[in-house]
């Protein structure tokens, strides 16, 4: 098949049964873009290329598809870094297309050239800067095949102009073949069986779930797992979801804004299971005295992340759709065993959980924004999608949005990108559409991408925005509170724009919530209501969120909400 | 601690710039870097000496090097039974027979060539390891040198086995 290099991608995303794209037009994509309008191929015009990337990473987390973004080149493309940067340090499978200058041009510092491979080289998988139209085909089976397996992660592929104009004769490859990149891994199975055999032994286990679960799609074998040892389990942010809520054992989040019980248990057990986590700094607490009475385990697919952070003991390296099942296999028939050696732990923990569960100050008078967050839980079907922004809204959604399932709480971990929340559950909404999805988002963070909003009105995309409104950055406003002498520089909102208005604006209904009395009628009126809608509801701006590891200390000198009042 | 790596990479553009921002942004500092064609048309090899603290520091660059895609093998040389050589070119000046004929004798000593000769300067060559070439710097250092260019040490395992296969 003769076809120019822009049908030669539209065809390759048909290969990979791309469903649609995200992206923003450009003069170096305008071939491409032809394309699109001559096939008619599904695409979501943004109204940022940040919207656009953000969109196609909240598809990919929803859906565990590959999430596809287009941009132009130059400014076009670097509007995508943040979007990229938050879907590398999450795992989160990319593939980004920009627009490159002409061949001719590159290097020449030429109108909207940027070194898009240099750029995004820190924060990419792998990038490709196609300069041959034969090379095309190849590239993009190469990056879905990247992006997509073993530790997943963005892709970007830079296509010069006139690669896109010049003709080719169209053949998708049936396979890739690069020599240092497998995209299996399977690990070694004596390391399973050492790692059974500190579970015999130990007596008080603990399990410690991550994303990894959710990306490699195994919360099902994980689930079998925990339930036939019943051994009490913590997540981290990116792993919420892959323990029922109620779940005997369950603790929680761990880590800065984790559960007392969760904190507590890692630093007293005598094994930690660490599974598709990577001891982040937010939920190890200081390093070196994380779970300091414990042998690590940690199971993970990327050999990079043993011993990255914290010492373990023991690695099980593999994919864990190899370990997981396996692992189940081989703990069965030890599994009265192990739960006799830890009955004893196993209750305390959980009587630890019971009288120290995750808790606000209630009051008669103001909506409090945990509050919003449990009620919203409440009248909302248990597979609904939260998505989060980032800041004080985002740590008490994890502590108080019951997650369901894995792909169920969409947020950004790593990189913690304000304005995050707005476009990826517009893309999480249209890659489920018979799920419901609720943003929880906050005064700071939907401004940093509010002009989302009319692309929601736009293609009529039903998610809801609750904006927990506190006037301030609050977040920043606690660590002003707690470590800068209540100094609070540039973090004291009180805006004169009004986000309601911006939402009607925008196209979308806008409702505002002053009284206690009205919140839950508007929340269940709006919830039930077709389309897209933005709820902004005022809340006290002095709430903290705890308990609080603060930075430098261990995971058991948390801050309480006693001890914080007292102060 | 000093340590020499051998790098198999694919021979593409950048790939060379990707292993060395890899390793910097890890703040590991790379002490010397040098890349090559091989017995293989469409592979290059990366040789580099970076300083680490340990072992265990070392593996985690080597790890993280490891994902990119277009790297294909990666081998601890130190670790290993192995020939290491570096060249260097010390351009002295030599504007007078006596001086002319003490370079020249250093140079035989250390089994260095002469490989230009001007009124005013020779050039000296010489290949070997590191401490050899840093002695001939030193005694060198007592004439004029102008100018030093020099490699950066590469390394071979000895034994049959290539780093490819192991």
């Amino acid at each position: 098949m003769r076809i120019n290099g822009a049908r030669a991608v539209i065809e390759s995303l048909k290969n990979e049964d791309v469903e649609i794209v995200f992206g923003y037009p450009g003069g170096a994509v305008l071939t491409l873009y032809d394309e699109i309008y001559k096939t008619k191929f599904p695409h979501i015009l943004t109204k940022h290329e940040q919207g656009a990337v953000h969109a196609a990473d909240g598809y990919a987390r929803a859906t565990g598809k590959i999430g596809v973004c287009i941009a132009t080149s130059g400014p076009g493309a670097t509007n995508l870094i943040t979007g990229i940067a938050t879907a590398n340090i999450d795992s989160i499978p990319l593939v980004c297309i920009t627009g490159q200058v002409a061949t001719p041009f590159i290097g020449r510092d030429s109108f909207q050239e940027a070194d898009v491979c240099g750029i995004t080289s820190p924060i990419t998988k792998h990038n490709y800067l196609v300069r041959d139209v034969r090379e095309l085909s190849r590239v993009l089976k190469e990056a879905f095949f990247i992006a997509g397996t073993g530790r997943p992660g963005p892709v970007v592929i830079d296509i010069a102009k006139d690669v896109f104009a010049a003709e080719v004769d169209y053949e998708y490859p049936a396979e890739v073949n690069l020599r240092g990149y497998s995209g299996k891994y399977i690990g070694n199975e004596k390391d399973l069986d050492k790692a059974v055999k500190l579970l015999k032994q130990a007596e008080k286990p603990l399990v410690f779930v991550g994303g990894g679960v959710v990306s490699s799609g195994t919360y099902i074998s994980f689930r079998e797992f925990i339930n036939m040892l019943g051994i009490p389990v913590t997540s981290t942010l990116m792993g919420l979801g892959c323990v029922e809520p109620e779940q005997k054992g369950n603790l929680g989040m761990a880590g800065m804004h984790g559960s007392y019980a969760a904190n507590m248990a890692i630093m007293q057990c005598d094994l930690l299971i660490g599974i598709g986590v990577r001891f982040d700094d937010r939920v190890t607490g200081i390093m070196k005295e994380f779970a300091p009475k414990a042998k690590i385990i940690q199971f993970d697919i990327d050999y990079a992340e043993v011993n990255k952070n914290v010492v373990s003991y023991l690695s099980v390296i593999g994919d864990l759709r190899w370990s997981l099942p396996l692992l189940c296999k081989k703990t069965k028939i030890y599994a009265e065993k192990i739960k006799k050696n830890s009955a004893q732990w196993i209750d305390y923990v959980i009587k630890m959980h019971k009288n120290n569960p995750f808790s606000y100050k209630k009051s008669d008078n103001h909506i409090m924004a945990q509050e919003i967050i449990e009620k919203t839980a409440e009248l909302t079907e248990n597979d609904t999608i939260a998505v989060t922004d980032v800041g004080q809204h985002q740590m008490w959604a994890a502590q108080f949005f019951k997650v369901y399932g894995p792909r169920h709480f969409i947020t950004s971990g790593g990189l913690g990108t304000m304005g995050y929340g707005l476009p990826a559950a517009m893309g999480a909404k249209i890659g489920c559409p018979d799920k419901a999805v609720v943003l929880f988002t906050g005064d700071g963070s939907i401004m940093m991408n509010c002009q989302e909003m009319a692309t929601l009105a736009d293609y009529d995309i039903n998610v809801k925005i609750i904006v927990i409104h506190n006037h301030v950055l609050g977040m920043v406003t606690q660590w002003q509170r707690m470590f800068y002498g209540k100094r609070y520089s540039q973090s004291i909102l009180n805006s004169k724009a009004d986000i309601v208005k911006i939402a009607q604006a925008m196209g979308i209904k806008g409702i505002r919530i002053d009284e206690k009395t009205d919140l839950i009628k508007i929340l269940k009126q709006t919830l039930a209501q077709q389309g897209p809608a933005l709820i902004d509801v005022n809340v006290p701006d002095t709430e903290d969120v705890l308990p609080m590891v603060p930075g430098g200390k261990r995971l058991d000198q948390m801050i309480m909400e006693s001890e914080a009042a007292n102060k | 601690m000093k340590y020499q790596i051998a790098i198999l990479v694919e021979n593409k553009p950048g790939v060379l710039t990707h292993v060395s921002g890899l390793i910097s942004r890890r703040a590991f500092n790379i002490e010397t870097i040098n890349a090559g064609y091989t017995e293989e048309d469409d592979v290059t090899r990366i040789n580099i000496v970076v300083n680490a603290s340990d072992n265990m520091e070392l593996n985690k660059v080597i790890h993280q090097m490891a994902k990119l895609i277009d790297v294909i093998k990666i081998v601890n040389i130190s670790e290993l039974p192995s020939i290491s050589r570096e060249l260097i070119l010390v351009k002295v000046k030599a504007d007078s027979p006596g001086v002319r004929a003490d370079i020249v004798n250093i140079a035989n000593i250390f089994r260095a060539h002469i490989v230009d000769v001007g009124h005013q300067n020779v050039v000296i060559e010489l290949t070997g390891e590191q401490d050899k070439l840093a002695a001939l710097v030193d005694m060198l250092g007592c004439y004029e040198v102008l100018e030093i260019a020099r490699t950066g040490p590469v390394a071979l395992s000895r034994g049959i086995t290539p780093i490819k296969n192991m």
